[in-house]
């Protein structure tokens, strides 16, 4: 008990600046003016960061988690159907059980439902793009979806998004706390893209989906694993 | 703990956020919204309004503020009842209907973690809010020391009493002469 305690009380791992982008990333223009530029200040971590919000089972439903069906009005969504699922674990490889995951997407066509979105390409009908999850005791979680399309913005002369699936996520404390986007192998956009590159190198590639055929269901749709990893407690003193 | 594995990195929450984390209007039930309290949460209930700004004073109308609270006993409920989100309006303004949270009881003043997220920030920001009206409990409170003299205002919310109850302002600057403190933590 005296170990779970403990173990309960241990400070968060600093965010790994190594991983994360910088705030400012000059090619993804917007962050120009919307990167804090003085230096962050360190601050002890106290009860109202190493706690943070619990989302029960009750706060999602069996279709959150199906975006194939969770926007049906009179038919199927149009698209690849695929299956994007992995494990959400902390730093030292410790499954993040009963954590809420929400994702957010555009439909095959890359059309966001969202009002705003006013690109030249279809809404789906059937398709509405968003989806929650609460992973199991392993700290699985599964979606099955539309394998979003790429899309045009405004960033420069003909800048296009590589296909991603948003995803956030809260883990055990406020501190833990990730927006990240999910990318697929092999887009040929992702070399050109500054927001998956305002990533430092060698860690960006962690956002890419592996195929898999294991994942892959016959007859039926291909399979994603995409792992996520949070920030983990440091070491406790020896455990009894 | 080994740490064995890295962190996954960060990215925006782009533009289109809203019909996922706000989805009322596109009559989808949220999960979590701006209205914290209900008549029978005990405590003074409180509004808590910002508008959140660029760097050149502009507001940002695609940004979420994230807050997490105790109650007005100072505790955290279990659950997520001191969890509030808002996306930013057209305006940049954002509100909570909330509680005043107690203190801890850890020589920690009362306050409230913030979290901002936007279109343009590939990593998102720690912020916290302290009231204007607890000013011993500022004064000692040990992260409030730790911020230099001329940027510690940009975390005191400032409260105004309207009529239907305490307002507590509280803009965000992301960057310029007013940004805000941001924490490493």
């Amino acid at each position: 008990m005296d170990s779970v305690v403990r173990e309960a009380e241990a400070d968060f791992g600093p965010r790994d600046w190594a991983q994360h982008p910088p705030y400012l990333s000059p090619l993804y223009k917007s962050t120009v003016l919307r990167s804090p530029r003085k230096p962050l200040i360190p601050m002890k971590q106290c009860l109202s960061v190493r706690t943070g919000p619990v989302f029960g089972h009750d706060s999602v439903d069996a279709l959150d988690s199906d975006l194939t069906k969770n926007g049906r009005v009179n038919g199927e969504p149009v698209g690849e159907r695929i299956i994007v699922t992995g494990r959400v674990l902390d730093e030292s490889g410790r499954p993040v059980p009963h954590t809420l995951l929400e994702i957010w997407q555009a439909n095959a066509c890359g059309r966001y439902v969202h009002r705003w979105d006013q690109h030249d390409a279809p809404l789906d009908p059937n398709f509405f793009g968003a989806g929650r999850c609460i992973t199991d005791a392993e700290g699985r979680y599964r979606f099955t979806t539309i394998k979003p399309g790429a899309y045009p913005w405004g960033n420069h002369h003909n800048a296009w998004r590589p296909a991603h699936i948003h995803f956030s996520l809260f883990g055990p404390s406020f501190l833990t706390r990730l927006v990240t986007q999910m990318y697929f192998p092999g887009d040929p956009l992702l070399p050109l893209d500054p927001i998956y590159n305002g990533v430092p190198e060698g860690a960006r590639e962690l956002l890419i989906s592996r195929f898999s055929i294991d994942v892959t269901e016959p007859v039926w749709a291909l399979g994603y694993e995409f792992d996520i990893v949070l920030r983990g407690r440091l070491a406790t003193p020896m455990e009894r | 703990m080994t740490q064995t594995l890295k962190q996954t990195p960060s990215q925006t929450v782009g533009p289109y956020f809203a019909y996922a984390w706000t989805p009322e209007l596109y009559g989808r039930r949220p999960l979590a919204t701006n209205r914290l309290a209900t008549h029978e949460t005990p405590g003074e209930h409180i509004r808590v309004e910002g508008v959140v700004y660029d760097g050149e004073g502009a507001p940002i109308r695609d940004c979420v503020v994230e807050i997490w609270q105790a109650g007005a006993d100072g505790k955290h409920a279990p659950g997520a009842a001191g969890f509030g989100r808002c996306g930013t309006n057209d305006a940049g303004y954002y509100f909570f209907d909330t509680v005043k949270p107690g203190g801890h009881g850890d020589g920690q003043a009362p306050h409230i973690a913030v979290t901002v997220f936007a279109r343009g920030m590939l990593s998102h920001a720690f912020t916290r809010l302290h009231f204007s009206d607890e000013a011993a409990a500022n004064a000692a409170d040990p992260v409030l020391s730790s911020v230099p003299d001329d940027r510690r205002g940009t975390l005191i919310a400032q409260r105004a009493d309207v009529p239907g109850g305490a307002v507590y302002r509280f803009d965000i600057h992301l960057q310029g002469d007013q940004e805000t403190v941001f924490f490493d933590c």
